[in-house]
């Protein structure tokens, strides 16, 4: 059966920690001594420590923040007005632009976080330039930190949605538009009315793809704030991991881990139920 | 862009407008990307991006050492090329019935790895962890070789089913005809025909595999197994406050491979925006 390996990874590395996640979940495992190697079953413990942690809330909000901001509103608006402006402007820039954007999206994550680390820092280069100007920068990371990661993710992520959506604009045909230039609408009306109506697929794709790339990142966050300064930042896999590993509360960490596989999964299950990409 | 030649003033407005606001936003991305660079030549960087005050090489040659890049740089290799290999073998061998032949759990199969695609990753580890410590293999190469290309394979088997329909199935019934196997088809006939599809997927998934660093830093403890992008951070955590011409020389170095197979995916694809057709949806 040529399926079986590929039923054999999936089912001991993917479904495996699915489930071990919601058992976990109901266990007080540590990170060392006596509750790492057995765990006692402590039932619903784990989760009413949670939904009593004003920090989890808090994890929350800082998540919904993080994705709606920089992935809802930052990657597909501005992916949207690259897709555009490269269509109407000229090839060279077209294409030295276009790789800047890549550039950032497909360097490994750990150097794209040093990269925005440096940007945003005290002496780094944001304050540089706006010392240039006269002003007096922050300490980005500590005074405004949920701001500094929106913008790294925004820069880090949006070739994804520029890419989408130029292949997307590209299949317009565009007899559509220029008849509507003929009848008169100008440059605004026809995006409204013709040219977001006609790649609303791509669009509506797009926006939950990026939601669950943006809900699962770690790495920027982790390097650019450790979540900090205390938990300003501190997004629910970060939350997560601090928990099992900082504090070595595995099972409480594994709580919070379940609650977002619940989220990713319900996620999941409206992209394809809405969607019904083409399986055949 | 033909219907622009004969251009109105309005026209040459806009497309000036246009220029101006992609070089500005150009811009915006150049500056922390021209840090890595300008920084990696200066010994004496800052946070700031400038140009080299002091131009040199010395960064590259103070961290070409066994411990400080060709060891980690290995590991990645071993990872990335181990992840890589596994995940084309599987999703080959499962895409092929998946494509071919009409089954009944076909459907919720595909269902089920696109529901894989969506999960996000990073929330697993926790649980991961811990069923690694259960299964001993915490701190094993092999173990996160097979986690890395468990995680890549619904993606890997989505993208490797969608090539494989596009070989037309003619020349297999030919080969079926003259008593070939679906196994010897498989590999004499379908894979050469597909061979710069499985060339994307191989670099998809090794691209990925070359980037992560929460799955390696949570799984792999000792510093002598761990990849790149795991040592780069100890260093940052170390060094990072007075060393940053060093650090970002590493970070350039460990980027090259992956920016290298970006372009040479995008001359098998034809297009420099190569990747995103197989993850549009």
């Amino acid at each position: 059966m040529p399926l079986l390996p590929a039923v054999a990874l999936l089912a001991l590395f993917m479904l495996g920690p699915v489930l071990w996640s919601f058992y976990g979940s109901f266990t007080n495992a540590a990170l060392t001594g006596v509750n790492a190697a057995n765990p006692d079953w402590v039932g619903l413990d784990n989760y009413r420590k949670l939904f009593a942690d004003p920090d989890f809330p808090k994890a929350i909000w800082l998540t919904v923040v993080f994705v709606f901001a920089s992935a809802v509103v930052g990657q597909n608006v501005l992916g949207v007005l690259l897709a555009m402006l490269m269509r109407s402007s000229q090839k060279i820039i077209r294409v030295v632009v276009g790789t800047l954007i890549v550039t950032a999206w497909i360097l490994p994550e750990i150097v794209a976080a040093f990269a925005a680390y440096a940007f945003f820092s005290k002496e780094g280069s944001l304050n540089s330039l706006l010392a240039i100007v006269g002003i007096t920068g922050k300490s980005w990371l500590y005074a405004t930190p949920m701001l500094a990661v929106i913008l790294a993710n925004v820069w880090r992520g949006t070739a994804f949605s520029m890419m989408v959506y130029s292949a997307a604009l590209n299949d317009v045909p565009p007899e559509i538009t220029e008849a509507a230039t003929v009848d008169g609408a100008g440059g605004y009306k026809r995006l409204i009315y013709i040219t977001l109506p006609m790649i609303r697929r791509s669009i509506s794709t797009n926006l939950m793809l990026t939601t669950l790339q943006t809900l699962s990142v770690f790495t920027l966050i982790y390097v650019m704030t450790a979540g900090g300064p205390g938990t300003n930042s501190s997004t629910l896999p970060i939350l997560a991991y601090q928990q099992a590993f900082k504090f070595a509360q595995v099972g409480y960490g594994t709580a919070i881990a379940t609650i977002m596989l619940i989220i990713g999964g319900v996620f999941a299950v409206i992209y394809i139920r809405t969607l019904k990409p083409e399986v055949d | 862009m033909s219907q622009m030649t004969i251009a109105a003033p309005r026209q040459r407005f806009a497309r000036g407008a246009s220029n101006t606001i992609l070089i500005i936003i150009g811009l915006c991305f150049l500056v922390p990307l021209g840090w890595i660079l300008f920084a990696s030549f200066d010994t004496r960087a800052t946070l700031a991006v400038e140009w080299p005050k002091n131009l040199s090489i010395d960064n590259f040659t103070a961290i070409m050492t066994v411990d400080q890049t060709w060891r980690p740089l290995w590991n990645s290799t071993l990872l990335s090329t181990g992840a890589a290999v596994i995940t084309v073998l599987a999703s080959i061998l499962a895409a092929y019935p998946l494509s071919r032949f009409a089954m009944r759990f076909n459907k919720p199969f595909m269902y089920a790895v696109l529901f894989g695609t969506c999960l996000p990753i990073t929330a697993m580890m926790v649980p991961v962890y811990s069923l690694f410590v259960r299964l001993n293999l915490l701190d094993s190469l092999w173990g996160t070789v097979f986690f890395m290309a468990a995680t890549s394979l619904p993606m890997a088997i989505w993208m490797t089913k969608n090539f494989m329909d596009g070989v037309p199935i003619s020349l297999e019934e030919a080969a079926w005809t003259d008593g070939a196997s679906a196994m010897v088809t498989l590999r004499a006939v379908v894979l050469p025909l597909m061979r710069p599809g499985l060339a994307v997927v191989f670099i998809f998934v090794f691209i990925q595999a070359w980037g992560n660093f929460f799955v390696p830093f949570v799984l792999l403890l000792s510093p002598e197994k761990q990849p790149a992008a795991v040592s780069i951070f100890a260093f940052f955590g170390q060094h990072g406050a007075v060393a940053y011409g060093q650090l970002a020389a590493f970070s350039l170095i460990y980027s090259i491979p992956v920016l290298g197979l970006y372009v040479l995916v995008s001359r098998f694809t034809g297009s420099s925006f190569a990747m995103s057709g197989a993850v549009k949806g």
